[in-house]
């Protein structure tokens, strides 16, 4: 008995409806996260932000007047409109290739590795057909490993970029950005490395179910589930740390720090080609926050389980069901959880100073290595003496 | 691929190759995506070049000298060297942290993955030292 829906469903078709949905989702994130951005920023330093180009919610409330404005909302779409129009200068020492290469393969690489991102539960019946879907685009059992290679591949658009400008400054940011991130990329792979060891496996979808089928420990009044941010307090907080590096982000923001490098790598970008630049960096913080949610913080596992009080279990994802609404739900954990992940890095960045070159780099390679490693053995011991899977069972 | 790795610790299923179409999509996504803003940027606004803009950006000076692209830190390379021995040791690593805590692993076998990783880990960290003693990660 096959219905119509399950001859559509065959996997490429499964495959490619995913990526474009999630290519589209992140394309509508960054100019969402954009405005965000802004606006916090402004709160937190007593401004009020981007506020003249506003989108109008056509709708009419009684009492309230007509219609509803939200306050620059259409900023970053004001902002690419005028970027695609602007004039775009070439320097005359720039080498044509890696200067056309490197917004490309800043952006390419990211867009890429989201593949690997489970945004959902793991079995969802797609639309009652009998055919089971795995909420994210590539269900392949090696994506960390996978996602690592090709997400670090970034590093060759900053470099190029920088090179390819013919002109000093994004020479030096350039240098100090491959530099800052391989080297963050080192202990932020080594707590992955602990990470995997507790879960035991290299597949990110069994690092949620690991997750989201257990809890960690009993507290009497809380339940606290077997979130790896719980188990693996260390190897999360040098993830965390090396996730603000990654993405160049302050207080790691080296490759731009406007006092020293102008606008760093991308200095002589204008136009539509600096616009990827930004495009790429935005998309990579959201890569890396996605996948912090998904291997620390229980990805789109909910907190409490169904059986909680209330409209709690309500709102919880049960990890066994598979249909449409337990699907919806388990995505609005993951982006929730991701959306707060992100705050976190924009409260950041104007609550810690920028470090000196010498301190960001002291900090990657004599504090955080030497943890992560350390981390890795206690791992190795700790999963020696106790239970094969999971701690609190 | 299973039977290749005996004691039934292979954890490294590749998948089957329709797996990773997905994968080939999305990078064609990317590909577009990123393809079309550089083909856009080169159609849409004006472009009147002369000499003056394209100078190097020095803050409005003129550029002290020809040829932008010069010598950088020796320093730089070290961290280049470093990050290839520490990282490729990480992905070493990675079948192992697959492998480690499978359940009804053998007690022997698991035994002997320890002592590996302690091992593995013990000459990566004197490794670390030396470096750091011979003053590998000083910047000044």
């Amino acid at each position: 008995m096959e219905s119509v829906l399950q001859l559509l469903f065959t996997d490429p078709v499964i495959g490619l409806i995913k990526g474009l949905l999630v290519i589209g989702v992140v394309l509508q994130i960054v100019p969402l996260l954009i405005y965000l951005e802004r606006k916090l920023s402004a709160y937190m330093q007593g401004r009020l932000g981007p506020n003249r180009v506003n989108f109008v919610v056509p709708y009419a409330v009684p009492g309230l007047g007509g219609l509803r404005l939200v306050p620059g909302s259409l900023q970053p779409l004001a902002d690419a409109i005028k970027l695609a129009f602007k004039e775009e200068i070439i320097p005359k020492d720039a080498d044509k290739l890696l200067w056309y290469l490197g917004p490309f393969l800043a952006f390419f690489p990211i867009a890429t590795a989201l593949a690997f991102i489970p945004f959902g539960i793991n079995h969802w019946d797609a639309l009652g057909s009998g055919v089971i879907v795995d909420l994210r685009v590539c269900s392949v059992p090696i994506s960390v490993l996978l996602l690592f290679a090709i997400s670090s591949l970034g590093v060759y658009g900053i470099a190029a970029g920088g090179w390819g400008s013919g002109s000093k400054y994004p020479l030096m940011a350039a240098v100090r950005a491959s530099a800052q991130m391989i080297s963050y990329e080192v202990s932020m792979g080594i707590a992955v490395l602990a990470a995997m060891a507790t879960v035991g496996s290299v597949d990110l979808q069994q690092f949620v179910v690991h997750q989201a089928t257990q809890d960690f420990v009993d507290l009497g009044f809380l339940t606290l589930p077997n979130w790896l941010v719980f188990s693996q307090p260390l190897a999360a907080l040098i993830f965390l740390v090396a996730m603000f590096a990654e993405n160049n982000r302050l207080p790691f923001d080296m490759p731009e720090c406007e006092p020293e490098l102008v606008g760093g790598f991308h200095t002589e970008y204008s136009g539509l080609k600096f616009a990827l630049f930004f495009l790429g960096e935005y998309a990579a913080m959201i890569l890396m926050c996605s996948l912090f949610v998904t291997i620390f913080l229980g990805g789109w596992g909910s907190f409490w389980d169904t059986d909680a009080w209330g409209v709690f279990g309500w709102v919880a994802v049960d990890p066994h069901a598979t249909d449409g609404i337990n699907a919806i739900k388990s995505h609005l954990w993951f982006m929730a959880k991701v959306m707060a992940i992100l705050c976190f890095q924009i409260w950041i960045r104007w609550t810690l100073p920028r470090f000196r070159y010498d301190q960001l780099m002291n900090i990657g390679w004599k504090v955080l290595v030497p943890l992560a490693l350390g981390n890795l053995v206690l791992t190795a011991i700790a999963g020696y003496f106790l239970n094969p899977i999971g701690v609190g069972q | 691929m299973s039977t290749a790795l005996s004691g039934g610790i292979c954890a490294l299923h590749l998948g089957t190759f329709t797996a990773y179409l997905p994968l080939v999509f999305m990078a064609l996504i990317g590909i577009t995506i990123g393809g079309a803003v550089l083909a856009l940027s080169k159609f849409l606004g004006p472009r009147r070049p002369d000499e003056t803009k394209s100078l190097p950006y020095e803050c409005g000076m003129e550029p002290i000298q020809q040829g932008a692209r010069e010598r950088y830190s020796i320093h730089f390379y070290l961290v280049a060297i470093l990050f290839i021995l520490f990282d490729l040791e990480t992905v070493f690593l990675f079948p192992w942290a697959a492998s480690f805590r499978q359940p009804g692993i053998d007690a022997t076998v698991k035994l002997v993955l320890l002592v590996e990783v302690l091992l593995f880990v013990g000459v990566l960290g004197v490794g670390l030292y030396y470096v750091w003693k011979r003053k590998g990660l000083e910047w000044d």
